[in-house]
């Protein structure tokens, strides 16, 4: 079976390169252009994991990745964290709010694809 | 998609992210301090980088970066954004823009400018910022981000698995040392809380090479006494890798914050002897990752399990883990039954707004446009075969048009756009043109979400360009001037749009010094333009900065010079079938004001008959219409006529006469005048032969179709199927002067 992601990123332009990317690789791809659309899209989607920014509109990656460890339902899921810094400030941010792991911009797809992998059985 | 469309997309939303960026800075510099704004424009700094590293475009990635740093010591509170500060991330802004299009058409930027603004923004970043050390420092710019420069093939073929095998290491040639490392691994629960998995973490470990395991289960209570959210396992792992120790530490990247780990490397010859003293027994065990992957390594997986015994007690020991998850699982799943259920109906909020291809919105525009000729055709035939008078056909076909104008509304509007992108385009040609005259001045936008339709937006920005250039280099005096004149040294620039009786309008008023009159008439006078004795009123006097070839600046400044005067703005409105006109006061400042249609593809208009011929005049031209008496008529040289309208003489103009229809001047009493509002706010009385009726017609470009003619606009497609003319009403004024302004002048001052 096809694993199912759902990317949270507000840029047109990534949300493009992770579905063109995903759709390749063979994964199912859902997305949502922040925190609050991803947290509703998250209800009916039940992805095997999810990939999101962290600098978004409306609700933040930290403030939607705490969300998602709130809900009941869908806390166990692996949460990856695109981030262009890869300074340990933000990393650990995320971290803390429950970030599974992070993939640092700009992705190659191959390093989106091995983080995935690792998160996913 | 491939990844040109999605450089296109990136390109769009790069502008939408500067025209946010540019309206969050300006709203910073209006004293703004909502942390959301600061935010707004963080985001959009950072998402052009984000994109653009994705397509190795390193200058705008370089740029981006050191602004995003400095912008960070503004978000986090650590740079206060100061007039001077927000004056260096403005232009910042703007370099960001050029980088972005010379990064789309090519094309290069002024180097040493934007070289100069990194410059300013590290030291903002640095300078101003006491804990700066801590921030990342900015790069400079050679040093931009260098992986990005190979493009990350994405492209349908270019995805490449990571090829793994058992039999990899069996084949490892004899004798080459390859390092055992040693790992002990305790996960803690939040490992588990942030969805890493142990058994994925051994999984990956397997993959870099012979590995053996040992699961210690001595910390798991009774089924009756274990918490689903606690960790109760550790492992002993031993793994001989080509890829060492910092192999092993990358694979439990993710995880090594939330677990106890320690890994080390062996000597070969050690291993068997730690084994035995200090661990507890360890013998290779092949790791069944049957359950984790498909195919082929399954069935490799489980041969080896059947060889080797001690495989089931791993085994056992992950059952076990999964069977405390699955358990968890079930009493979550029990639980978020009923929130889900709540939830979902939120869902369906999401997606205020859709985009769509403008080609499909011009082309429904069209067809709309046939739709409303269609439907006025067959009004007229059912009227012209229906001798019954009324029927339910005539009122079915009322409906049917007024839904037809609706629809035709609604179509409108969705081309209706805000006329903010325009203006704010505005706000940095004010800077630009502030920086090299010196002058400083604030532009005043209002009524930017004034909306009018896209093709009329397009079209504004040139002439609204070049009135602020003028306005600013022409109009405002120099700060040390005004400060002399007892006026405020900044000089302010107003930009206005609203919406009047059905049409936009569009001021912009500066408070400068207003227009010279003396100095204009002087330079009427020296370019011929009029007599020297012409007695003009201080409008028509302001009105000769319309005039092709005027210019009042003693020195053509590099800015509003270049030959094109305001004579090609006029022209330029005129296209859009607007009007444009100017109000000074002597020290006090200019208004220009621009009134536009709301729309290029209908147009109100009366229907007249000129010699036969059909004729559309655009409503908005006429000021009013009357029937001339023979003795309001006085003739006026050879073939001049005027007419008396309420105390005034007005020139009279022959349509049919000017349009060659007919050779001789029709007797004005047996016409209608049609009274026209014309270039330089002059009037002029249009005599037609009749007027049919007033409607809205759509506009067919007679340009695309055919080919320009004098005297005409464009045309249109009737009710009856006959094609009509609409008039260009001001070059048919233009032509009654015969190009001759100096006479028709004189001829109103006569009046």
């Amino acid at each position: 079976m096809k694993k199912k992601v759902l990317t949270v990123d507000d840029s047109r332009t990534i949300r493009n390169m992770l579905l063109v990317t995903l759709n390749n690789a063979g994964f199912e791809t859902i997305q949502a252009e922040d925190g609050v659309e991803g947290l509703e899209v998250l209800e009916n989607a039940n992805p095997d994991v999810i990939v999101t920014d962290i600098n978004m509109p409306r609700l933040d990656g930290f403030g939607f990745i705490e969300g998602v460890r709130r809900n009941e339902k869908y806390r166990a899921i692996p949460i990856l964290v695109l981030t262009t810094e890869s300074d340990a400030e933000k990393k650990n941010r995320a971290r803390q709010a429950g970030a599974t792991g992070w993939i640092v911009k700009p992705f190659d797809p191959t390093k989106l694809i091995d983080a995935i992998e690792r998160v996913t059985a | 998609m491939d990844m040109n469309e999605i450089k296109e997309i990136f390109f769009q939303e790069c502008e939408e992210q500067l025209a946010e960026l540019e309206s969050g800075l300006l709203k910073l510099n209006d004293g703004d301090r909502d942390p959301e704004t600061v935010n707004a424009v963080f985001r959009a700094v950072h998402s052009i980088k984000g994109g653009a590293g994705a397509f190795g475009l390193d200058d705008l990635v370089s740029f981006a970066h050191v602004f995003e740093t400095t912008l960070d010591c503004v978000r986090s509170n650590k740079l206060e954004p100061t007039q001077d500060v927000l004056k260096v991330m403005l232009k910042s802004a703007d370099v960001l823009a050029d980088l972005t299009n010379a990064a789309r058409d090519g094309g290069s930027v002024d180097e040493s400018r934007s070289r100069t603004l990194i410059r300013e923004l590290e030291a903002l970043a640095h300078g101003e910022a006491p804990a700066a050390a801590e921030a990342p420092a900015p790069k400079p710019v050679a040093a931009a981000p260098a992986p990005v420069v190979e493009k990350p093939p994405v492209n349908d073929e270019g995805f490449q698995p990571i090829p793994f095998s058992f039999g990899d290491f069996d084949d490892e040639p004899a004798g080459h040392y390859v390092p055992t490392v040693q790992i002990d691994f305790k996960p803690k629960k939040d490992l588990y809380a942030k969805g890493n998995e142990a058994v994925l973490l051994l999984r990956d470990v397997s993959r870099l090479g012979e590995m053996s395991v040992y699961c210690d289960m001595d910390a798991l209570p009774p089924l009756d006494k274990m918490n689903p959210e606690e960790a109760y396992f550790s492992w002993k792992l031993s793994v001989t890798t080509e890829k060492g120790e910092d192999g092993v530490r990358s694979v439990f990247e993710f995880a090594e914050w939330d677990c106890d780990l320690d890994i080390r490397t062996i000597e070969e010859d050690v291993v068997g002897e730690t084994a035995d003293e200090e661990e507890p027994p360890m013998q290779p065990v092949p790791f069944d990752l049957s359950m984790l992957d498909e195919g082929a390594s399954s069935a490799a997986g489980e041969e080896q399990a059947a060889e080797n015994p001690a495989a089931a007690a791993v085994a056992a020991a992950e059952t076990a883990s999964k069977v405390a998850q699955v358990a968890s699982r079930a009493a979550e799943n029990a639980k978020a039954a009923a929130a889900s259920a709540a939830q979902a109906s939120q869902a369906a909020a999401a997606g205020q707004t859709i985009r769509v291809d403008l080609d499909r919105v011009d082309r429904l525009i069209n067809l709309v446009g046939e739709l409303v000729i269609n439907q006025a055709m067959l009004s007229q035939s059912v009227v012209e075969n229906d001798n019954n008078g009324t029927s339910s056909i005539n009122m079915g076909l009322e409906e049917l048009q007024q839904l037809t104008r609706e629809i035709q509304d609604s179509v409108m509007a969705i081309r209706a756009q805000p006329v903010k992108p325009v203006f704010q385009r505005m706000a940095r040609t004010v800077r630009e043109i502030a920086d090299i005259t010196g002058k400083s001045v604030r532009l005043i936008t209002e009524g930017e979400n004034t909306e009018v339709d896209k093709t009329v937006i397009d079209k504004l920005a040139e002439p609204l360009t070049h009135m602020i250039r003028n306005a600013v280099d022409h109009g405002l005096e120099m700060p040390e001037k005004r400060e002399a004149l007892g006026k405020n040294p900044e000089g302010t620039v107003r930009l206005t749009a609203k919406h009047r009786s059905g049409r936009i309008i569009i001021e912009l008023a500066d408070d400068g010094a207003g227009i010279n009159r003396e100095k204009v008439r002087q330079k009427a006078i020296d370019n011929d333009l009029i007599a020297a004795d012409a007695n003009l009123s201080d409008e028509e006097i302001d009105n000769l900065i319309f005039h092709a070839g005027f210019s009042t600046a003693d020195k053509v400044s590099d800015l509003s010079g270049r030959g094109v005067g305001m004579d090609v703005v006029k022209r330029s409105i005129q296209a859009l079938g607007g009007r444009i006109s100017i109000s000074s006061k002597p020290g006090q400042g200019s208004v220009f004001t621009m009134s536009l249609p709301l729309t290029l593809a209908v147009l109100d208009g009366m229907v007249v008959t000129v010699a036969g011929q059909t004729l559309v005049v655009p409503l908005t031209a006429i000021v009013e219409t009357l029937q001339p008496e023979a003795s309001a008529i006085h003739s006026f040289g050879a073939s001049q006529r005027l007419i008396s309208i309420r105390n005034s003489f007005c020139p009279l103009v022959d349509v049919g006469r000017i349009l060659n229809f007919r050779g001789t001047q029709a007797n004005p009493v047996d016409g209608v005048a049609l009274l026209v509002e014309s270039e330089g706010g002059g009037q002029r009385a249009l005599m037609v032969d009749a007027i049919q009726g007033q409607r809205q017609v759509v506009i067919k470009s007679l340009e695309a179709n055919y080919t320009h003619v004098p005297g005409i606009a464009a045309a249109t497609i009737l009710g009856d199927g006959r094609v009509a003319l609409i008039l260009d009403v001001d070059a048919v004024v233009a032509a009654s002067r015969g190009q001759s302004l100096r006479q028709d002048i004189s001829l109103a001052a006569t009046g």
